[in-house]
């Protein structure tokens, strides 16, 4: 069996060789992408080397009360239909209204991936037909977006280890504000669609990112950070498994040297798992079908979790014209900074950019870094602590109460605290041992009242009595 | 009397200013761009994208007309000037607060939806393209 996708130093292997059956790509081809240049590798059996290219269009769900646009509450679950204006069920006489805190959400994202924001943007309309848009179009930022020209810094390790990390950065083309569409439930037995509008106008952030990644192991870290990133700021609590952060990625492949190659854009990714897979699986059929003499088309593939491979998808037929035309229900959008805020003017209507900024809350990397500095500990650590929901609480709240120096804590809560989570399933907060009872725990051991193996033991029995 | 006849003297030259100034004809033909026909492709993509129907001769030269009455704007001189798309754009974008204001109607929602199951709308299980040309019924078949 091939090994899984170690990243992208050192040889790139297939990954989903492992499960996948029938539409999986035979065969194993070699390619390599190097972790610090980027691009080139080693061809093996003759054949001229390929350069995977991958890049993300991100729809992040703004964490507010209301929608963009209307007053209707934004919940997740709630009864069908019930969550939904006039507007936006696209009745005709209804206007949008823009709310406040979506544009705060976007520049305080813009700022903290490092963008330039636009003190003037445009709203768009983009039509398109579906079911669950109702209003035949979406408004959204396609002329001029929000914020502009950032940058995601991110670490992939490079071994399975994680004793190398090695740190990238990708480019964020542009962020802009959207509305969300409905759902659409098929119901395939009475060939029929149910559509559900409480998700109709809920504010999106789109992060555009630049074509700089080439695997899916960098494309998942970027999305991990970007996650971050995003639940640090609040602006969104990204939880993939709600639909609160939507990933789709841009694949192609072409030979060093030479153009890009036609790319395809994959969906229905549901979680960074397989974001990793279908990028990996979708750089591998690309390589097969060319090297079979085959092309590849411009079309839209979806990830299918249990075959692990990407489909052809039904709907969407050859290319789209969206006819974006501006929307001439909305002024433009003026933001402001501490030079040219006007002097009369009602607070409530006034977004200051430098206000944000100065409210910014230390972001992910911040953190790490205030930790291995703090406490000494590795870099690698520093980023299981802020992976883990709560961890790092957990971990300064042992140390605040035992003598045990930091450096030693931290392996009790990464190797036997975590990876004991990890195999029953259980996050931090359903932890059966508290930091206070680990706390007491490592005293011992530090005033040689116990020894190690005896501590492992107590570490692990009250845990599974708790469990059984 | 010198007062009133200057107040005529000014009424008559704003008349005469008002006479004389931009006539509201059409620009002379030569200085446009040439008429360019509009092919049954773009007619035909139109009908798909915009679910319009052009139904008859008529329609499509009126669609014409328009493209011709929109190409005179290319007689002036827009070097260095910022479009503009809408009249709105020195008008403040009013900020609303994030509160929850509205919702909650569902029953008036889906009282003018043909098919409801149970509180959700119902709708044909995929988009049903516009045939292709050569399998509708459209005028646009003999052009």
């Amino acid at each position: 069996m091939a090994a899984a996708a170690r990243g992208c130093a050192g040889v790139w292997r297939r990954a989903c060789q492992r499960g996948a059956g029938g539409p999986a790509p035979r065969g194993q081809r070699d390619v390599s992408c190097n972790a610090r240049s980027g691009a080139v590798p080693a061809g093996k059996s003759g054949l001229a080397p390929w350069v995977p290219v991958v890049g993300l269009e991100i729809h992040a769900q703004i964490s507010s009360n209301s929608k963009l646009f209307s007053g209707s509450q934004v919940q997740f679950a709630a009864p069908p239909n019930s969550l939904v204006s006039f507007f936006d069920a696209s009745l005709p006489g209804t206007l949008p209204v823009l709310n406040r805190r979506c544009v705060e959400a976007a520049v305080m994202t813009g700022l903290a991936l490092n963008c330039s924001i636009n003190k003037k943007s445009l709203f768009d309309r983009k039509h398109y037909f579906y079911a669950d848009l109702p209003a035949g179009y979406q408004i959204t930022q396609q002329r001029v977006p929000i914020a502009v020209n950032g940058s995601l810094s991110y670490s992939l390790c490079i071994d399975n280890k994680m004793s190398q990390m090695v740190n990238k950065t990708v480019r964020i083309k542009q962020i802009q504000l959207e509305q969300d569409s409905g759902k659409s439930l098929h119901d395939d037995t009475r060939s029929q669609t149910l559509v559900d509008l409480n998700r109709a106008g809920v504010g999106l952030m789109e992060v555009v990112m630049e074509p700089d990644m080439c695997c899916g192991e960098e494309a998942a870290a970027a999305v991990r950070e970007l996650q971050l990133i995003l639940q640090t700021l609040g602006s969104s609590q990204a939880v993939m498994a709600e639909g609160q952060l939507r990933v789709d990625a841009n694949v192609s492949v072409h030979h060093p040297g030479e153009p890009y190659g036609v790319r395809t854009e994959v969906k229905n990714i549901n979680s960074i798992r397989f974001l990793a897979k279908a990028v990996d699986y979708e750089i591998q059929r690309q390589i097969e079908e060319l090297e079979n003499g085959g092309t590849i088309l411009n079309e839209t593939r979806a990830f299918d979790s249990k075959l692990g491979c990407t489909v052809p998808m039904r709907d969407k037929e050859g290319k789209q014209d969206y006819r974006f035309m501006p929307e001439p229900n909305l002024p433009p959008l003026i933001l402001y900074d501490a030079k040219s805020l006007p002097a009369n003017i009602n607070h409530q209507q006034v977004v200051n950019i430098d206000w944000i900024h100065e409210r910014l809350p230390d972001l992910p990397s911040v953190k790490r870094a205030k930790l291995v500095e703090r406490y000494g500990i590795l870099p690698e650590h520093s980023f299981t602590l802020l992976n883990e929901d709560g961890l790092t609480e957990f971990f300064e709240n042992v140390v605040k109460q035992t003598q045990m120096k930091p450096k030693k804590v931290i392996g009790w809560i990464l190797n036997d605290l975590l990876s004991y989570l990890k195999q029953h399933s259980l996050t931090v907060k359903e932890s059966p041992v508290s930091s206070c009872l680990l706390a007491d725990l490592l005293n011992l051991l530090e005033k040689k009242e116990i020894s190690s193996t005896a501590a492992k033991q107590i570490n692990y029995c009250p845990l599974d009595k708790y469990i059984r | 009397m010198r007062a009133l006849r200057f107040g005529m003297w000014m009424r008559i030259r704003l008349a005469r200013a008002l006479l004389t100034g931009p006539t509201r004809d059409p620009a002379p033909v030569r200085q446009q761009p040439p008429p360019q026909k509009v092919s049954v492709e773009v007619l035909d993509h139109l009908e798909h994208l915009a679910l319009v129907d052009f139904r008859d001769a008529e329609g499509v030269e009126r669609l014409q007309k328009a493209i011709q009455f929109a190409d005179q704007l290319h007689e002036v001189n827009t070097d260095g000037v910022e479009p503009m798309d809408s009249v709105l754009e020195d008008r403040c974008l009013y900020l609303r607060e994030d509160d929850v204001t509205e919702g909650n109607c569902t029953k008036e929602l889906l009282k003018n939806a043909r098919e409801k199951v149970e509180e959700y709308f119902v709708a044909p299980p995929g988009n049903i393209p516009l045939p292709k040309l050569e399998e509708r019924e459209t005028f646009l078949q003999g052009s």
